[in-house]
């Protein structure tokens, strides 16, 4: 069948079988199960009233829990199991676990993913901070924001792509495409540089794209707090003689450190997870590997289930932190 | 704020002129893809793309026409060959010199005659007519070699789209791949949003024992990597019979996309006024009424802006579409796997991979400058509170 027919054919499907459930759903609850007329009907509403919203969660339950708690939990099991030819488990302790630390190839992985986790939260937080402040006052900056802003809508693929052009290296004889070459012979380069088969700098190469993406990310939601820091606090630092960068450094930083933290903290998960980019540009070649490409390597290239768990299991713990502070937050905000 | 920094004329430069750096740094790399796609293969190995914007200087190496079938006879021994040296290019640009050696590149103006030797000469006018005269050994064999510096404008193409997009014989052409991009795209938006809607609207307004904690659950969910969940799930759809497909892949999304979903609508839901719900429910109105005709409609932002993260998501998705999606056939690749396919075999053919890249950035790109509004609302409502 066409795909696009057959998509067609399953939106309506799908959706139609969405709106059909809450709707019949409803009405079952209230025409069949729980009548709200005769001798018991205050009895039948409140009871009708208890159920309604577990039948308007239940889709959502459904999903949350078959696509992201029970993985959890099958992960954690997997890990500590060794697949056997013919479908078949056996229970292994932490031998992937063990087996995984003595790997070199998962401690690079591990080291260069904390160097993410040093450098680009950092970054893409700083560079929004500055993009921020500095198009706050401008008449085009909203135009400006929009620019720096635009790279959220681009793929990690196609980021990868535009990255690769510019760390482009063309023998020596011929003229160079890749701007970042073209820079460096223009200022004094001996010979142009395969930027991205330089073990360790290559790594900064990569993030670079990450923090191309997730400034403006950063920059939005900044700059929102910074505009919703109340004025006096900033007109009475100007009457006490402050210097703009004692406003910026002293009176604002402070006041929206919370806004801080947590585009920290999104940017962080998104840092976790990278896959896309170091698949798509050096797949983990040339010391650049990082987890998430080393559990995907595991899982199907090497199909060893248990140590591509432990490896899924490793992110999982290094997310968790951030987990229980976001839940810990939620809660006292509800409270 | 402005009052200290915003009045002096220096500083309001700096501002400026270190704004424009900053955006200048952020646009430069997709504009150089950008521009390249507009580029033969030729013209992008030949300069950066920098400087396609620019009238190019290049030298050309032509010859002028074969002795042999072209030369005319004046008598005395004497021959020559006439033409026009730009007859078999396609030429648009300026001759600035021309030499007749790759040694001695640019000796002669447009116009000048050069003296090859014993009463042998070539003249070139600046439009590329010439005239070249000799004896009859000299005006034979091979044709003699010209050397052009020649200055061509800016040139751009749309071959690169026909061949990515329209051409038949391309077998990495990425039509098919689009189609499948938008079939996986589509659902996977629309239906986590409306699953989403009911349960939000339920976390916000109904009460129930364990609310809190639900939401809680949530909270908590909305950092779980996906990771996590490839070999289970895919584990789960072989055994339930979906296999690798759309279904699986729609799931995968509408799984991975409702804790975003949920808690962005719950959050935007719980903020609208508690009056116009207790009057509906004063005038009788069921939750079911009250969710569809009052809160659903209200609620359009949030609905807006979850509905662009979740396209965002799902188009620019690769990691979903290769465990849950794609196949040994390939018949159901989608666009961002179809890229890193390329960027494998055809590394160094630019034109192609700009134009694929550019084929899949461009409709997220245009969602983004479209609906940049409901986008940052989302953001907004997503992470300050």
């Amino acid at each position: 069948m066409n795909p696009a027919l057959q998509g067609l054919i399953t939106i309506i499907i799908g959706v139609g079988g969405c709106v059909g459930y809450f709707y019949g759903a409803n009405l079952f609850l209230d025409k069949v199960l729980f009548k709200p007329t005769g001798p018991n009907a205050g009895r039948n509403i409140n009871r009708a009233n208890m159920i309604r919203p577990w039948v308007f969660l239940f889709p959502a339950l459904l999903a949350l829990g078959l696509y992201l708690a029970y993985p959890v939990f099958a992960t954690l099991r997997l890990s500590f199991l060794e697949r056997l030819p013919g479908n078949e488990y056996a229970f292994v302790g932490l031998d992937n676990y063990t087996q995984m630390f003595a790997e070199p190839k998962f401690m690079e992985a591990l080291r260069n993913n904390v160097l993410w986790l040093v450098v680009v939260p950092a970054a893409a937080t700083g560079f929004g901070l500055l993009a921020a402040q500095l198009t706050d006052r401008l008449k085009w900056g909203n135009i400006a924001k929009s620019i720096v802003f635009m790279p959220m809508a681009i793929s990690f693929v196609g980021a990868a792509v535009i990255f690769k052009l510019i760390y482009e290296a063309r023998p020596e004889d011929v003229a160079q495409i890749g701007i970042l070459n073209h820079l460096y012979l223009t200022f004094g380069g001996d010979a142009p540089v395969q930027w991205l088969q330089v073990p360790f700098w290559n790594n900064f190469f990569l993030m670079a794209v990450l923090i191309w993406i997730q400034t403006g990310f950063a920059m939005v939601i900044l700059s929102a707090a910074l505009r919703g820091i109340p004025e006096e606090t900033i007109e009475a630092a100007i009457i006490d003689g402050a210097n703009p960068f004692q406003i910026f450094f002293k009176i604002k930083i402070p006041q929206i450190m919370s806004t801080i933290v947590v585009v920290w903290t999104t940017i962080t998960i998104a840092t976790l997870k990278v896959f896309d980019i170091v698949f798509a540009m050096t797949n983990g070649q040339w010391e650049t590997q990082v987890l998430a490409n080393y559990m995907y390597d595991k899982l199907f290239r090497a199909n060893d289930w248990g140590m591509g768990s432990a490896s899924a299991m490793i992110i999982m713990l290094m997310v968790t932190p951030i987990l229980v502070w976001n839940v810990y937050n939620a809660r006292k905000e509800m409270q | 704020m402005d009052a200290l920094a915003g009045r002096k004329p220096a500083v309001v430069w700096a501002l400026n002129i270190s704004v424009v750096a900053l955006v200048a740094l952020w646009l430069f790399p997709t504009l150089g893809l950008f521009i390249s796609s507009f580029r033969t293969g030729d013209q992008i190995t030949a300069s950066g793309w920098w400087s396609s914007l620019f009238p190019a200087e290049q030298t050309l190496q032509i010859r002028v026409a074969d002795p042999d079938d072209n030369r005319v006879d004046l008598g005395n021994g004497r021959f020559m060959v006439e033409g026009n040296i730009f007859v078999d290019e396609d030429f648009e640009g300026e001759l600035n010199a021309w030499g007749t050696s790759s040694r001695r590149l640019g000796e002669f103006e447009p116009g000048a005659t050069a003296d090859l030797g014993d009463g042998e000469t070539l003249t070139l006018a600046a439009d590329g007519a010439y005239v070249w005269e000799g004896d009859a050994d000299q005006i034979s064999g091979r044709a003699q070699r010209v050397f052009l510096d020649v200055v061509t404008p800016p040139d751009f193409t749309l071959e690169n789209y026909a061949f990515v997009l329209f051409d038949e014989d391309n077998s990495e052409g990425m039509a098919k791949a689009f189609f499948n991009t938008l079939t996986v795209v589509i659902p996977a938006t629309i239906i986590p949003i409306l699953i989403a809607a009911f349960a939000a609207y339920a976390l916000a307004w109904m009460d129930f024992p364990g609310r809190a904690l639900l939401i809680a659950v949530i909270v908590g969910l909305l950092v779980v990597p996906l990771q996590l969940a490839l070999i289970p799930l895919l584990s789960l759809h072989n055994a339930i019979g979906i296999g690798k497909g759309y279904l699986g892949v729609w799931l995968a999304h509408t799984g991975f996309g409702l804790p975003l979903a949920i808690y962005l609508l719950r959050n935007y839901m719980v903020g609208l006024p508690r009056d116009i719900i207790e009057n509906a429910k004063v005038d009788g109105a069921t939750d079911f009424q009250i969710f569809t005709k009052i809160i659903l409609p209200l609620s359009f932002p949030a609905l807006a802006s979850f509905a662009i993260f979740q396209f965002l998501w799902t188009w620019n998705d690769l990691l979903v579409a290769l465990v849950f999606l794609i196949d040994a056939s390939g018949e159901t690749t989608v666009m961002t796997k179809q890229i890193v396919e390329l960027l494998g075999t055809r590394g160094g053919d630019w034109e192609i991979l700009a134009t694929s890249a550019f084929v899949s950035i461009a409709v997220p790109l245009a969602v983004f400058f479209a609906m940049q509004k409901y986008l940052v609302r989302g953001l907004l409502a997503g992470s300050v509170k």
